[in-house]
């Protein structure tokens, strides 16, 4: 099954019942098959004009009570940019699939890159938190878009699933899980009606969601609101508690979203770090490595946001040098480089399409083992 | 053990598809681990059209080619694209009527000559030429067995072509099996 089908199936065990999209490459297999699948289990599938509408749609749906996605590429996702900044300010969960292909611009519609995770991070405005997975194989399509959905519903956010075209467009064995072979997480609902506060946060700082529909009195806005969601956008208590939890409630919980899949790193002492189809060329590049009695370890991160800086500061403490591969000129080395305390960051980029050869990084690996730090 | 395959051809002569049965049959039918990819161009036909199949005991780490094991090239350009791609002692399997052997690779590999697209005409469906040269492929190697390849067909063809199609597979792999016996080889 292709990488892109897989994560529509994830889509659909993890329980999504509405999608709306407009078709790119290289993420319109996502649609094709929720097209064919969401008819089927009850669920809507909209085309839609542009992905300014589609965006909306989900948000809508999600607070109407559905579970919601929609998908794109790099172009789409410049689009989604004002409406993400809504979702996260309105506490929507949604899901935004983008199967990263090279830009900037339209740039390369059916090559791959991984061009777009600052943007997954900062593309929209104002001070806020995204939670951005990356998936490295057809199974974790799956896999990370159930997870995806869970921590949307958990956390009333939106999250991104970054893909890349390789990833998107491979095929691998999966193996589908059963929605009752898995966890899935459902937003939680207010107890009651009386004196409730639409946006009044648990103590896990989110607020349970009433839908449109259910009976509750809800104001809905992306204007600074108070717990009852009517704007109050002047007063600056308002705004720095209101932005200040929204934040704090991905910041503070990051060692429970935080993923990472560690390997041969128990006596590491160079650090190879990578995400998505690269991290299939590290793995390959670390095994060679140590096959020659290199001290060599990958950190393949999947969670890409929240970044796992507090990870990386202990890596820091043992580690003589870490080696960041990734599909672009610059993106997560930069979060390496803060967090590792000074200690020397190798940036192995590529641009264009193809991933990185195992060769390549196994020369650096090389390079950097020769050195003396 | 790690095969790479790669089937190349021009779009249009169902290059992908038969990626997608071969990686079928060995992922879901032989239990292996199987990553396919493909490239083609953005023409519907025509253009150079390619896909790599990774079969493998282990799991697959990179999932591109590195040693190049088997090369099937049902055109011309195609032969001569990637012919030197192949790694040493691997094979390449050619239509015959297609692809004419006027350069041959640098490396030390052994060249099987299928006349897939004449068998498939015989046959009456020129277009199952790709099965032809699967079931050349399962008669020459060790990669795929024929009952995976019978039920990842069944799977994947449009209805109504089951027949031809697994004809075209037998017709191939008769066809295998008589080179190696020529040729005095045994299966790579």
């Amino acid at each position: 099954m292709q990488g892109d089908e897989a994560c529509a199936e994830g889509a659909i065990v993890a329980g999504c019942r509405v999608f709306a999209g407009y078709p790119i490459t290289p993420s319109t297999e996502i649609a094709e098959r929720l097209a064919i699948r969401l008819p089927q289990v009850g669920g809507v599938f909209i085309q839609m004009e542009d992905e300014l509408s589609s965006i909306a749609l989900i948000i809508g749906a999600s607070y109407a009570g559905a579970k919601a996605m929609t998908a794109t590429s790099g172009p789409g996702m410049s689009l989604f940019m004002e409406n993400i900044g809504l979702a996260f300010m309105t506490e929507t969960p949604i899901v935004i699939v983008n199967v990263m292909r090279g830009g900037p611009s339209t740039g390369q519609p059916t090559r791959a890159s991984q061009g777009d995770v600052m943007q997954a991070k900062w593309g929209s405005h104002g001070d806020y938190e995204i939670i951005a997975l990356s998936p490295f194989s057809v199974q974790e399509m799956f896999d990370l878009t159930i997870e995806a959905f869970n921590l949307a519903e958990k956390f009333r956010t939106p999250v991104v699933l970054l893909a890349d075209e390789i990833v998107g467009h491979m095929r691998e064995k999966v193996v589908i899980k059963l929605p009752e072979e898995v966890e899935i997480v459902n937003r939680k609902k207010p107890l009651s009606k009386e004196s409730f506060l639409p946006f009044k946060p648990d103590e896990d700082l989110v607020p349970p969601m009433a839908c449109f529909g259910e009976g509750f009195k809800i104001h809905v806005t992306g204007l600074t609101h108070d717990f009852s969601g009517f704007p109050s956008s002047v007063d600056p208590g308002v705004h720095w508690k209101l932005v200040k939890r929204l934040c704090d409630k991905i910041r503070l919980n990051s060692e429970k979203i935080i993923k990472i899949d560690e390997r041969f790193m128990e006596d590491a002492e160079i650090i190879v770090v990578a995400y998505g189809a690269p991290a299939r060329s590290s793995l390959r590049a670390v095994r060679i490595a140590r096959e020659k009695g290199l001290k060599v370890g990958l950190c393949r991160l999947i969670t890409l946001w929240p970044f796992p800086q507090r990870k990386f500061l202990e890596y820091a403490k043992h580690a003589k040098a870490f080696i960041v591969v990734e599909m672009n000129y610059g993106q997560i080395v930069r979060e390496v480089e803060r967090c590792v305390q000074g200690k020397p960051v190798f940036f192995l980029p590529k641009m264009g399409g193809d991933p990185h050869t195992p060769n390549e990084i196994l020369n650096l690996i090389y390079e950097v083992n020769e050195d003396e730090f | 053990m790690r095969w790479e395959v790669r089937i190349s051809g021009l779009g249009g002569q169902g290059i992908l598809l038969a990626g997608y049965i071969l990686g079928k049959a060995s992922a879901i039918f032989d239990n292996k681990n199987v990553v396919q990819t493909e490239s083609y161009g953005p023409e519907a036909r025509g253009s150079r059209s390619k896909t790599d199949i990774i079969i493998s005991d282990d799991d697959i780490d990179y999932p591109y080619i590195t040693s190049n094991n088997v090369l099937i090239a049902l055109s011309q350009d195609a032969y001569n694209y990637y012919k030197d791609h192949v790694c040493e002692n691997g094979i390449i399997i050619v239509d015959e009527d297609l692809v004419k052997i006027e350069e041959l690779p640098r490396k030390n590999v052994r060249i099987y000559k299928v006349p897939a697209t004449r068998i498939a005409t015989t046959i009456g469906r020129r277009i199952v030429a790709n099965i032809v040269i699967l079931g050349a492929l399962c008669a020459l190697t060790s990669i795929v067995s024929y009952s995976a390849l019978e039920k990842a067909i069944l799977d994947s063809v449009p209805k109504g072509s089951e027949e031809v199609n697994l004809k075209a597979l037998r017709e191939g792999y008769n066809y295998g099996m008589k080179l190696l016996a020529e040729s005095g080889g045994f299966q790579t």
